[in-house]
């Protein structure tokens, strides 16, 4: 649902009977999109507006918010039993800019277990179902975020992206979704898990309204010291651009014949060429070695004694962290943390991560080139059509599900999904990236590809 | 190859207790995906690394108090407290 259309309900019957009727449609929905619903403020929030007393650009709107962005006095647990009580005593740089603009966050959305996973399978709350087809998932780790979207158990949502993790279920959903440019959102207040990759960004049902979230979320926060101290504002753009098609980045005959369809459309529009990006081999490697060594050193902090999960009696110290740590983890993040500990050891190092490091040069490099001759670069951004439930069963087959959008985190550049119809009933994406700061003019081809594509 | 006694030091590394079990699963996954990992060895090693892509460097804000958190506030997640305190496991063994 768009926000014009949201607020038509509301002129006609309310922000509180709006509300009540988007909390009793949550309640009885089968996706299992939200960990808490914040009913009562939700409603409270309703009441306000009603009495005019809520303002701002997001004032009356409902946005869901990935359970791995702090809210206050809310419970926030990252997917995962260890912070399975955890109730974060501040709020996220842009839970304070929702609030301040009014809008009413009206639960938290369910994902991968600190975001690892392209599937939301990894969830210690269960798996999200594509609300297209409720045998296959939502996509991941912002699975929740992207489902609520397109059922409308939210008007807006935010997800974060570490490799993928907003534009996946935007395609998988069918909804729009934007992973920023590094720095351009603070990450104050996201629960961190490979900070040199992730950025917090917008989810919505039309361009104008994710443009909107990311104007209020993008800006200076002194309390991240990665923030590029800018801001972001849409302003409509139609110039011919120049658009490169990434050969590396492909997928199977189901998406790559909607990916043909729709670059014949732009086509008639744009100038389209293709462009080689001959790092992108070793971009997958590189990029999970990177997060996983991150993860091993983010997630050390999780030991039972501040916050968190704990155990009734407090043991030996290594004990105690061991135990607490096996119970609290799932067997995904386990994973991800030893191997990312692996990589880091006494004479690995330079065998995995600096090397990955190095990839992260060569991958920047090809970017660069590719951006002195085209304006945007598209891919599918998927490279297949959403999963069956369990599909993935092996680790590194799941890994390799996110080959086309993992680059771009390597890089920091920001990257968007715009579904482009549906195949065998089930939503397809298109990925579109961008240079540096270049925001504006991928939602503004964004836009036009949904609007040609809706014609 | 990876033994499980390596899986076994990474998982003392990491602090995360597993079983016997659990132990084999993960060396036969850590293998197949080291060795996809392998694929790096191609890479030239004469590259600058780029641990962090914005031009940042040193960033450091004025050194003055601000608010902080209250004591009740930073202890009311802890499940182990005594006198105000985070209460934690015996570090001399």
């Amino acid at each position: 649902m768009k926000i014009a259309e949201w607020m038509e309900k509301v002129e006609s019957h309310g922000c509180y009977d709006a509300v009540a009727e988007m909390l009793d449609r949550i309640e009885k929905s089968k996706l299992n999109a939200y960990i808490t619903v914040c009913m009562d403020q939700a409603l409270e929030m309703a009441e306000k507006y009603d009495r005019g007393e809520l303002k701002g650009r997001l004032a009356g709107v409902p946005v869901a918010v990935k359970d791995n962005i702090s809210t206050k006095d809310v419970l926030t647990t990252c997917a995962s039993k260890i912070l399975s009580n955890y109730k974060p005593v501040f709020d996220a740089h842009v839970v304070e800019k929702l609030k301040q603009e009014g809008a009413i966050i009206i639960g938290k959305a369910n994902m991968d277990e600190f975001a690892m996973g392209t599937t939301t399978e990894t969830s210690h709350y269960g798996v999200v179902r594509n609300p297209y087809d409720l045998e296959r998932v939502a996509g991941g780790s912002s699975g929740g975020s992207g489902a609520v979207i397109a059922a409308d158990e939210a008007v807006l949502s935010l997800g974060s992206d570490t490799g993928g993790s907003i534009r996946c279920p935007a395609s998988f959903c069918g909804v729009f979704g934007l992973k920023p440019t590094y720095g351009l959102v603070s990450r104050y207040g996201l629960i961190p898990y490979a900070n040199s990759l992730e950025q917090i960004g917008p989810m919505a049902d039309c361009i104008e309204d994710l443009a909107l979230l990311l104007e209020v979320i993008a800006g200076k926060d002194s309390r991240d010291s990665t923030n590029a101290g800018r801001g972001f504002k849409f302003i409509p753009d139609e110039r011919k651009l120049k658009v490169g098609i990434v050969k590396e980045m492909g997928g199977n005959d189901e998406v790559m014949g909607r990916f043909n369809e729709v670059v014949e459309v732009i086509k008639q529009h744009h100038d389209v060429g293709e462009v080689s990006m001959p790092s992108f081999k070793y971009a997958l490697a590189a990029y999970y070695i990177i997060a996983m060594s991150e993860a091993s050193s983010n997630l050390a902090r999780y030991d039972g004694v501040r916050y968190g999960f704990a155990l009734e009696k407090l043991d030996s110290w290594r004990r105690y962290f061991s135990k607490v740590r096996a119970e609290g983890f799932g067997e995904e993040v386990k994973r991800r943390i030893m191997l990312g500990s692996y990589a880091l050891s006494a004479g690995y190092y330079g065998k995995y991560y600096l090397k990955a490091q190095k990839v992260r040069t060569l991958v920047i490099r090809d970017f660069r080139k590719a951006f002195e001759q085209y304006d945007v670069l598209i891919s599918s951004t998927m490279p297949a059509l959403p999963f069956k439930i369990g599909e993935l069963a092996d680790p590194l087959t799941m890994y390799k599900a996110d080959v086309n959008t993992v680059p771009i985190n390597l890089a920091g550049l920001p990257a968007l999904s715009v579904p482009v119809g549906f195949v065998k009933k089930l939503p397809v994406g298109l990925q579109v990236i961008g240079d540096y700061f270049s925001e504006n003019t991928l939602l503004n081809f964004g836009r036009q590809v949904s609007e040609w594509w809706s014609e | 190859m990876v033994s499980v006694e390596e899986v076994y030091h990474t998982a003392e590394l990491a602090k995360i207790e597993i079983s016997e079990d659990e132990a084999e699963k993960f060396r036969k996954e850590f293998e197949s995906i080291l060795n996809y990992f392998n694929i790096l060895d191609e890479v030239e090693e004469d590259v600058e690394p780029t641990f962090q892509v914005l031009p940042l460097r040193n960033v450091f804000r004025e050194d003055e108090p601000g608010e902080c958190l209250s004591q009740d506030e930073a202890l009311k997640n802890a499940t182990h407290k005594e006198e105000g305190c985070f209460k934690g496991p015996r570090v001399v063994e």
